[in-house]
C-alpha cells in the first residue's frame, strides 16, 4: 500500500486485466456520476479496439500502477451518459471556480485517493491539480515510465486545490441539472470576490451563474460588476430573472445598471418589478448621471424634527437591513424639507428622552439634485464626509449620497 | 484652431479600436526595416506581395477577432481547451520563440533610431527597457498608448516623400498585380519576411485579446470587422509606401542592402536633413511601442493558456511565472542587443523571416478551431476564408521548405 495517491495522468493508459491476468484493454476516461456520489469515480471506460467498455466501479479488485485488476468479466460497451462528468471529456483542461482561493483556474491533473471497499478498490476524488508539477506530469506522461515521473515531479513544487472547493462551470441548465452542479459555493463568497470571478469569466458562464444563484446574492455580485459586463450580463438574462435582481440591488445602483442598458431591455424589466422598487428606480433614472441625482441612492433614514433617541432606535430596529452601511439620520420638518443631519454613532452616548435635535451636527451640508459630480466630491473632501443628503428644489429630502459612492466615481477617473 | 485640432483627434481615437492599435503595432522596427529593404534592394518588384498579404492579413484578423467574439475566449484558451496541454505547450514555446525575436528587433529598433543622434547602444537599451517595464507594470501604459498611436501619424511622411521623390508609378502600378518569382535564397528570404512582419504569430493571440477584453459579442461584432479590416488596409497603404520611398530613393541610385538602420532613413530623402530626424522618430516610436505591447501579450497568452495567474495587477507572488516572462523577454530582449557588434539590420530582417517560418503553426490551430460548429455555431469559415488560410498554411511552408532546399545546395556547392 505504498501508493495512496493515483492522478489521472497515471490511470490514464493504465492497463485492465481480467481474472486470469489476460489484458482487456486500458483506461480511456474516468467518470463520475455525481447524483450517486459527488467524489467517487463510477465508471472506468475501457478501450479495446474500435469499441469502448465500461468496468462499474464495484467491478475492480485492486488498482495500482501497474494496472487494475478485475474481479467480475460482465462488463458493458459505453453509450454516452448524460449524467456522467468524465474526466477528460468534462473536466481536463477545462476552467473552474476556486471557491476557497476565490479565482478561476485550468485543470491539469486530477489527484485520486486508492481506497478499499467491500474487499475492493475504488478510487476517490480528492484535488484538483494546477501549476507547474502538474504541467510537467501531463507534458511527459506516457513517454517516461509511471515510476520514474513520480520519482521527478519531486522537486517541483505542487499546486491543488481541494476538491470540495471546486465549482464546476456548465452553461448548459439541462445538463448542470443532470450533473448535479450546484452554485452553493458561490453563493456563500464575498459578492466582490464573486463578481471578480465573473468579470473572468465567459458571456456564456455569466449568464449560467446569475441564471442560478440566488436573486440577493446576484444582487450583491452585480453591483459590484463592471458596468459595461453589467449590462450583458442583465441582457443575457430572462426578463424575470434580471427583474428579481434589480429590485434587490439598492435603487442608486439598480438606476445605474438600466441606464446603461438600451431603453427597451430596461424598460422590460422595470416592467416586471414589483411596485414599490419601481418607482424609486424610475425617479432616479430621471437624473442626469454625473449630478447629485444621478449618485444618490433613496435607501436613508429620515425622522421628524421632535424624534428622540428612543424612536430612531425604534426606527433603525424596523430598517435592519439597512444597518451594514448606514451612519447619519437625517430630520425633516413637516413638508418633509431637510432640517438637520445626526451622526448615527451620537446615539449611543445619550439617554432615550434626548431630542435628535439636539444631537445634530452643528453646519448642515446639502447638495441641490442637479449639482455636478466634481463639485461632490470636493464637498466630500471639504467636509470630510459620510454621507450627504440631497433636497429638491423645495428642499425636500429626495436622497442621500455615500462615500463608497464617491470611492467608485474616483477609481473610475 | 486648437478646438479644431482637438476636434480632430477626437475623430482620430473615436475609430480606434483592438484592430487599429494592432495594425499599427504591427509596423514596427521589423516592419519599417523589412519593407525598406524590400524596396531598396528589389525595387518595386516585391509590391505584388503585398495584395496577396493583405488578403491574408484581413482573413486572419477577422477569424481572431469573430473567435473572440463569439466564443469569449482567447485563442491560447481555445487552444488548451480543444487541443489539450501538449499541443499548448508547443504552440506556446512557439509563440514565446517568435515573440523574442521580435523583442530583439525592437529593442535593435530603439537602438538603431537613437544612435542617429550618436547615443550609444549601451545607454539607449537599458533606458528603453526601464521605461518599458515600468510603463507596463506601473500600470501607466494605458496613458501612454494613444501618444505612441499619435506619433504613428509620422508614417504619412512616407507618403509624401514617397510623391515627392516622383517614382515611376506607372511600374509601381504594374509591379503591384504581377506577381514575380524567383528561386532565390534572398527573394524567398525576404518574401517569408514580408509574410512574417505583416502577419506575425503575436498578433492573433493579441487581437482576439483585445476583442475579449472589449466586451464584444457576437451580436455587435459587424462593427468590429469593419475596424479590422480599415486598420489592416491601414497597414498594408504604410508599408507600400515604404517600399515605393525607398525603391525610389534608394534601388533607383543602386540596389543594396541595408547595413545599419540609419540606411533606411534614405527612403525619406526630401525631407533634407529633416529626413534622420523624421526617421529616427517613427523608428523609435514603432519600436517602443511594439515593446510595450509583445511581452505584455506574449505573458498573458502564456500564462492563460498554460493556467497560470496573469495581469499586472497582481503583486509579483502572486503571479511570478507571468512576471519572470514578462521580465524575461524585456531582459533577452534587450540584452542581446547590447553586444556590440550585434548586426541590427541583419537581425531585424531574420526576426520577421522567424514570424514568417513560425506563421503556419498557429494559422493551422486557428483555421481548425474556427470551423468547430461546437464553439462557433453558425459563425464558422466560410469555404473561401478556409481555402485562403489553408493556401496560405501551405504556401508558407512551401517557401520555408524551398528556403531550406536551396541553403542546403548552396552549402553543398560551398564544400565541393
Amino acid at each position: 500500500m505504498a501508493d495512496e495517491r493515483l492522478f489521472f495522468t497515471e490511470l490514464l493508459g493504465l492497463k485492465v486485466f481480467d481474472l486470469k491476468g489476460r489484458t482487456l484493454g486500458v483506461v480511456k476516461d474516468a467518470a463520475i456520476v455525481p447524483l450517486l456520489d459527488p467524489v467517487r469515480v463510477d465508471r472506468y471506460l475501457i478501450g479495446s479496439g474500435a469499441a469502448w467498455l465500461t468496468v462499474r466501479h464495484d467491478q475492480v479488485r485492486s488498482i495500482s500502477l501497474d494496472g487494475i485488476h478485475l474481479r467480475d468479466e460482465i462488463l458493458t460497451p459505453y453509450h454516452s451518459d448524460e449524467y456522467m462528468l468524465r474526466v477528460v471529456r468534462d473536466l481536463m483542461d477545462q476552467q473552474i471556480i476556486d471557491a476557497q482561493g476565490r479565482k478561476v483556474v485550468r485543470v491539469t491533473d486530477v489527484t485520486f485517493e486508492i481506497k478499499p471497499e467491500n474487499g475492493g478498490e475504488i478510487l476517490w476524488v480528492l484535488d484538483v491539480d494546477i501549476g507547474l508539477r502538474a504541467i510537467f506530469r501531463r507534458l511527459v506522461q506516457g513517454m517516461l515510465p509511471r515510476r520514474w515521473i513520480r520519482r521527478l515531479q519531486v522537486g517541483i513544487p505542487p499546486h491543488s486545490i481541494r476538491w470540495e472547493f471546486c465549482n464546476i462551470l456548465e452553461p448548459d441548465p439541462q445538463r448542470r441539472l443532470r450533473l448535479n452542479i450546484s452554485n452553493r459555493l458561490l453563493e456563500d463568497m464575498h459578492p466582490a470576490d464573486l463578481a471578480d470571478i465573473v468579470e473572468t469569466l465567459t458571456p456564456e458562464h455569466r449568464e449560467a451563474i446569475f441564471e442560478n444563484i440566488d436573486s440577493e446574492v446576484a444582487a450583491d455580485a452585480l453591483s459590484e460588476v463592471d458596468p459595461d459586463i453589467q449590462a450583458s450580463i442583465l441582457e443575457s438574462l430572462e426578463t424575470e430573472k434580471a427583474a428579481d435582481i434589480v429590485e434587490e440591488m439598492a435603487p442608486d445602483q439598480a438606476a445605474d445598471v438600466l441606464a446603461e442598458l438600451e431603453q427597451e431591455t430596461s424598460e422590460e424589466i422595470l416592467e416586471e418589478m414589483e411596485h414599490e422598487p419601481k418607482k424609486e428606480v424610475r425617479e432616479l433614472l430621471e437624473f442626469k448621471e454625473d449630478s447629485a441625482g444621478g449618485m444618490m441612492n433613496t435607501e436613508y433614514i429620515a425622522l421628524t424634527e421632535n424624534a428622540t433617541v428612543a424612536d430612531a432606535i425604534q426606527v433603525l430596529k424596523t430598517n435592519e437591513a439597512l444597518m451594514e452601511t448606514l451612519n447619519t439620520l437625517f430630520l425633516v420638518d413637516a413638508e418633509e424639507r431637510l432640517t438637520g443631519a445626526v451622526p448615527l454613532a451620537r446615539l449611543f452616548l445619550h439617554d432615550g428622552a434626548t431630542p435628535l435635535r439636539s444631537l445634530a451636527v452643528e453646519t448642515l451640508i446639502d447638495a441641490p439634485v442637479t449639482e455636478q459630480q466634481d463639485r461632490i466630491t470636493e464637498l466630500f473632501d471639504k467636509y470630510n464626509l459620510l454621507a450627504l443628503p440631497v433636497v429638491d428644489e423645495d428642499r425636500k429630502l429626495t436622497g442621500v449620497i455615500t462615500a463608497d459612492d464617491i470611492i467608485s466615481v474616483l477609481r473610475e477617473k | 484652431m486648437w478646438k479644431r485640432f482637438r476636434y480632430h483627434i477626437a475623430i482620430f481615437f473615436a475609430v480606434i479600436g483592438p484592430g487599429f492599435i494592432t495594425a499599427m503595432v504591427d509596423n514596427d522596427a521589423g516592419g519599417i526595416l523589412t519593407y525598406s529593404q524590400a524596396g531598396a534592394k528589389y525595387g518595386y518588384l516585391p509590391l505584388w506581395t503585398l495584395l496577396p498579404i493583405t488578403l491574408l492579413l484581413i482573413v486572419t484578423q477577422e477569424m481572431c477577432s469573430r473567435m473572440g467574439a463569439v466564443t469569449g475566449k482567447g485563442l491560447s484558451d481555445l487552444i488548451r481547451e480543444e487541443f489539450g496541454l501538449r499541443t499548448t505547450f508547443i504552440v506556446m514555446a512557439v509563440l514565446v520563440l517568435a515573440n523574442l525575436t521580435n523583442m530583439i528587433a525592437d529593442f535593435a529598433g530603439i537602438a538603431g533610431s537613437l544612435e542617429i543622434f550618436n547615443i550609444p547602444r549601451w545607454v539607449s537599451v537599458p533606458l528603453g527597457a526601464a521605461i518599458v517595464w515600468l510603463l507596463v507594470v506601473k500600470g501607466t501604459y494605458a496613458s501612454v498608448e494613444k501618444i505612441f498611436l499619435f506619433a504613428c501619424l509620422v508614417y504619412i511622411a512616407y507618403i509624401v516623400s514617397a510623391i515627392l521623390v516622383k517614382p515611376d508609378w506607372k511600374e509601381a502600378a504594374i509591379y503591384s498585380v504581377r506577381p514575380v518569382l524567383m528561386l532565390q535564397g534572398a527573394y524567398i528570404y525576404m518574401l517569408i519576411g514580408m509574410v512574417g512582419t505583416s502577419i506575425a504569430p503575436w498578433m492573433q493571440f493579441y487581437l482576439q485579446a483585445a476583442v475579449v477584453e472589449k466586451g464584444v459579442t457576437a451580436k455587435e461584432y459587424k462593427e468590429s470587422r469593419i475596424e479590422v479590416i480599415v486598420g489592416c488596409i491601414a497597414m498594408s497603404v504604410i508599408a507600400f509606401f515604404i517600399i515605393v520611398a525607398c525603391a525610389g530613393t534608394i534601388y533607383e541610385v543602386a540596389p543594396r542592402d541595408l547595413q545599419v538602420p540609419a540606411d533606411a532613413a534614405a527612403g525619406l530623402k526630401p525631407f533634407g536633413p529633416y529626413a534622420y530626424l523624421l526617421f529616427a522618430a517613427g523608428l523609435f516610436n514603432a519600436s517602443l511601442f511594439a515593446a510595450c505591447i509583445l511581452p505584455l501579450s506574449t505573458a498573458y497568452s502564456v500564462c492563460e493558456g498554460l493556467g497560470f495567474e496573469s495581469g499586472v495587477n497582481h503583486r509579483f507572488r502572486e503571479a511570478p511565472i507571468f512576471y519572470w516572462l514578462f521580465t524575461g523577454l524585456i531582459v533577452v530582449g534587450g540584452g542581446v542587443v547590447m553586444w556590440p557588434r550585434f548586426p541590427l539590420v541583419k537581425m531585424i530582417l531574420f526576426s520577421q523571416v522567424i514570424n514568417g517560418v513560425l506563421l503556419p503553426v498557429v494559422l493551422i490551430f486557428m483555421t481548425l478551431l474556427i470551423n468547430k460548429k461546437k464553439l462557433m455555431h453558425e459563425w464558422t469559415n466560410s469555404r473561401f476564408y478556409n481555402f485562403i488560410s489553408w493556401a496560405a498554411v501551405a504556401l508558407m511552408i512551401g517557401l520555408t521548405m524551398a528556403l531550406v532546399a536551396l541553403s542546403i545546395q548552396d552549402m553543398m556547392r560551398g564544400t565541393s
